[in-house]
C-alpha cells in the first residue's frame, strides 16, 4: 500500500491534467456545439499556443507579456485559419471536416519543424513560479502545477459565467439551437463563428502554453493529448461543457493513477515480472477501456446535450 | 457504351499493373517494384475502408488498427520462430477480424462524430500498446528475420515474385469488395446509409449488417497488414499511427467513395505523390497538408469520376 501523500499528490497531478484536458474538450465542444464542426487540428492550437508563448516569452523577457502575447498570437492564428479554410466547410458532412483538419495537422506540425526544429524544447518555468507549497502538514506539492489546477478551475467558472450569464453566451446557446434563426434577427452568425472558434482556439493554445513546462514542447504534441480529449467528450457527451468538466477529471484522475499505481497493485497479486510488462500496457490502456465502459452503459455519455 | 469504357479502363490497368515488373527490369530501376507494391498494398487496405465508409457510410478514423493487427500477427509468430505463412496469414486476418468485431460492437451503437472518435481512440489504445510492448520492440519496432514461408511455393523476399502475389490479393479483393456491395447484404448496407428510418420500416435493423460489414473490413485490412509486414520485412507500432489511419481515409475520398477503382487510384496517386514531394524536399508534409486541404473543399467528384471507364454505374 502506497503512502497516503503519495496518493494525495497523484490525485493532484490526476486534477492538474485533467483541467488541462478540460481547457482543450471546452473549446472543441463549444465549436462543435454551435457550429456542428468537428476540429480534429484542434490539438494543433494548443502546439501553437506552447511554441509562441516560448517565442514571445524569450523575446521580451517576461513570462507574463509572453502568455499574453501567445495566446493573443493563438486567437490571430485561430480566427485566421477559420476564415481561410473552414468557413467554406460548415455545410458539408463530418467526413469532410475530419480530412481538411487533418490537412492543417500535417501542415502546422512541419510548419512548426521548419520554424522551431524537431527536437524537444527546453520551456522553464519562471522564477516565481518555482518551488513547493505545504497543502497539508507534511504533503509538498509543485507551485506550478497548483496554479495550473486554479488557473484551469478559474477559466471553467469564467467560461461558465459568459455562457449562461452574458449577452455573448447567450448568443452562443442561440446559434447552437438554431442558426438560422438568429441569422434572422440579425446576428452577424459569420462573424459570431469566427471570434467562437478563435477563443477556443485560445483556451487550447492556454492548455498548451501551461502544459510546456510540465511535458514536452515538441511537433506532434498537440495530437497526443488531442486524443485523450476525444475520450474526454465521448464520455462527457458531445456539445456539453459540464459534460467536458467531469469528464476531463475523470479521465485525467483515472489515467495518471493508473500510471502511477497499477504496477505495484498488479504486482501484489501476479509475479512482479508479470506485473513489470502489464502494468504500463494496462494502465496506457485504462482510460480507452473506461470509454467502452461508459458507451456500453451511456452510448450518449454521461451528460448528452439536449436536442442533438 | 459506358459498360466498353469500364471493361478498357479495367484491361489497361490490369495490364499495365502486370507489366510494370518486366518493363521497369529493362530499365534496371527496381524501386518502381517496390513503390508500386506498396501501392497495391494500400490499395487493399482502402478498399477494406472502402465497404464500410464509401458503401456503409460508418466512418472510421481507426482503419490503421488492423494493419498494424495483421502486421503484428506475423511479426510475433515470427518471432517465436513459426514462419509458416499458411499459419501467420489465416491469424492475421482472424485476430484483425476478432479485435475490429469488438471495437465495431461497441462504437457502431453510437453515429457520427462519435463513431469517428471512438474508433480513433481505440486505434490509439492500440498503438499504445504495441510501444508499450517491449518483448515485440515497443516504440522501436521488431524486424522479422525470415518472411511467411508457403512449403516453397512462392518466396516472398523475391520482389517480383511478392508483387504478382499483391498484385493478385488487391484485385481479388476489389472484385470481392464489388461483389459485396452489390449482393443483398450489400444493398441493405448502403440502404441504412442513405436512409437509415426508411430502412428500419422495411424491417432491417442496420446494426448486425453494419458490425458484419465492419468485421469483414478489419479482416481484409488484416491481409493487407501482414502483406506490409512481409513488403518491409519490419513491423512497429507506427503501423497503426492515427495518421495512417487518415491517409488510407483520404485514399478512398480522393479516389471516390462507393467506387470499385477508386482505393487504387487514391492510393497510386497519394504515394506517388508523397515520394515525389519527399524526394524534392524533406518538409514535404506542409505542402501536402494545404493541398489535402483544397482537394476537400474543391475536388468533390474523387479521380473515379473523371476518368472514363472508371465510375461505377
Amino acid at each position: 500500500m502506497p503512502p497516503l501523500t503519495l496518493v494525495f499528490e497523484q490525485l493532484l497531478n490526476g486534477v492538474q491534467f485533467g483541467v488541462m484536458l478540460f481547457l482543450m474538450a471546452a473549446g472543441l465542444t463549444l465549436v462543435f456545439g454551435i457550429m456542428n464542426f468537428v476540429n480534429l487540428a484542434h490539438g494543433s492550437f494548443y502546439m501553437i499556443g506552447a511554441y509562441l508563448t516560448l517565442a514571445a516569452v524569450q523575446w521580451s523577457g517576461n513570462y507574463i507579456a509572453g502568455v499574453v502575447l501567445g495566446l493573443a498570437g493563438t486567437l490571430l492564428v485561430g480566427m485566421l485559419v477559420e476564415v481561410v479554410a473552414l468557413r467554406t466547410l460548415y455545410a458539408r458532412d463530418h467526413l469532410d471536416h475530419v480530412l481538411a483538419t487533418f490537412g492543417l495537422i500535417l501542415f502546422f506540425n512541419e510548419l512548426v519543424a521548419i520554424i522551431w526544429g524537431r527536437t524537444l524544447l527546453d520551456f522553464p518555468r519562471p522564477e516565481w513560479l518555482r518551488g513547493h507549497v505545504e497543502i497539508f502538514a507534511g504533503s509538498r506539492y509543485p507551485f506550478y502545477r497548483a496554479v495550473v489546477i486554479l488557473v484551469g478551475l478559474a477559466v471553467g467558472a469564467g467560461l461558465w459565467y459568459v455562457v449562461t450569464r452574458t449577452r455573448l453566451g447567450m448568443l452562443i446557446r442561440a446559434g447552437a439551437s438554431n442558426r438560422t434563426m438568429i441569422a434572422a434577427l440579425g446576428v452577424n452568425v459569420r462573424l459570431l463563428y469566427t471570434v467562437v472558434f478563435g477563443f477556443g482556439c485560445a483556451l487550447a493554445g492556454l492548455a498548451g502554453l501551461m502544459a510546456g513546462p510540465i511535458y514536452a514542447v515538441l511537433p506532434g504534441m498537440g495530437e497526443m493529448i488531442l486524443i485523450q480529449v476525444f475520450v474526454v467528450i465521448v464520455i462527457g457527451g458531445l456539445g456539453s461543457i459540464r459534460g467536458a468538466f467531469v469528464g476531463a477529471l475523470l479521465v485525467g484522475i483515472v489515467d495518471t493513477l493508473g500510471r502511477a499505481f497499477l504496477r505495484p497493485l498488479l504486482a501484489t497479486m501476479i509475479s512482479p515480472t508479470a506485473a513489470d510488462s502489464a502494468g504500463p500496457a494496462l494502465a496506457s490502456m485504462l482510460i480507452y477501456l473506461l470509454m467502452a465502459l461508459v458507451l456500453a452503459v451511456r452510448p450518449e455519455g454521461l451528460f448528452p446535450s439536449r436536442g442533438r | 457504351m459506358r459498360a466498353h469504357a469500364q471493361l478498357i479502363f479495367w484491361a489497361v490497368l490490369v495490364a499495365a499493373l502486370a507489366l510494370l515488373p518486366p518493363v521497369v527490369g529493362v530499365l534496371h530501376e527496381p524501386f518502381y517494384v517496390e513503390l508500386v507494391r506498396r501501392v497495391m498494398i494500400f490499395a487493399i487496405a482502402a478498399a477494406s475502408l472502402n465497404l464500410i465508409l464509401g458503401y456503409g457510410g460508418l466512418v472510421s478514423f481507426g482503419h490503421a488498427a488492423y494493419l498494424g493487427i495483421g502486421g503484428y500477427a506475423v511479426g510475433i509468430l515470427s518471432f517465436y520462430g513459426m514462419n509458416s505463412g499458411w499459419l501467420q496469414w489465416p491469424v492475421a486476418i482472424g485476430a484483425s477480424a476478432l479485435v475490429a468485431l469488438a471495437i465495431g460492437a461497441v462504437s457502431i451503437r453510437a453515429s457520427g462524430m462519435y463513431f469517428i472518435m471512438i474508433t480513433l481512440a481505440f486505434t490509439q489504445m492500440l498503438y499504445y500498446l504495441g510501444i508499450s510492448i517491449e518483448e515485440f520492440g515497443g516504440d522501436d519496432g521488431m524486424r522479422i528475420k525470415t518472411r511467411s514461408q508457403f512449403s516453397g511455393l512462392i518466396d516472398l523476399a523475391d520482389p517480383v515474385a511478392s508483387y504478382y502475389l499483391v498484385l493478385v490479393l488487391m484485385f481479388g479483393t476489389i472484385y470481392l469488395v464489388h461483389r459485396i456491395a452489390r449482393s443483398r447484404f450489400g444493398m441493405v448496407l448502403r440502404a441504412a446509409k442513405s436512409n437509415e428510418a426508411r430502412s428500419r420500416a422495411i424491417g432491417f435493423s442496420p446494426y448486425s449488417y453494419r458490425l458484419c460489414a465492419f468485421t469483414i473490413a478489419g479482416a481484409l485490412c488484416g491481409l493487407a497488414g501482414a502483406l506490409l509486414a512481409n513488403h518491409t520485412a519490419y513491423i512497429t507500432p507506427d503501423f497503426m499511427h492515427w495518421t495512417r489511419s487518415g491517409e488510407i481515409m483520404f485514399m478512398v475520398i480522393l479516389g471516390g467513395v462507393a467506387s470499385s477503382a477508386g482505393p487504387l487510384l487514391g492510393a497510386l496517386v497519394l504515394l506517388v505523390f508523397e515520394t515525389l514531394l519527399a524526394g524534392w524536399t524533406e518538409h514535404w508534409q506542409v505542402i501536402l497538408g494545404p493541398l489535402l486541404v483544397l482537394s476537400v473543399i474543391f475536388f468533390r467528384t474523387g479521380l473515379a469520376g473523371i476518368i472514363p471507364g472508371a465510375g461505377d454505374e
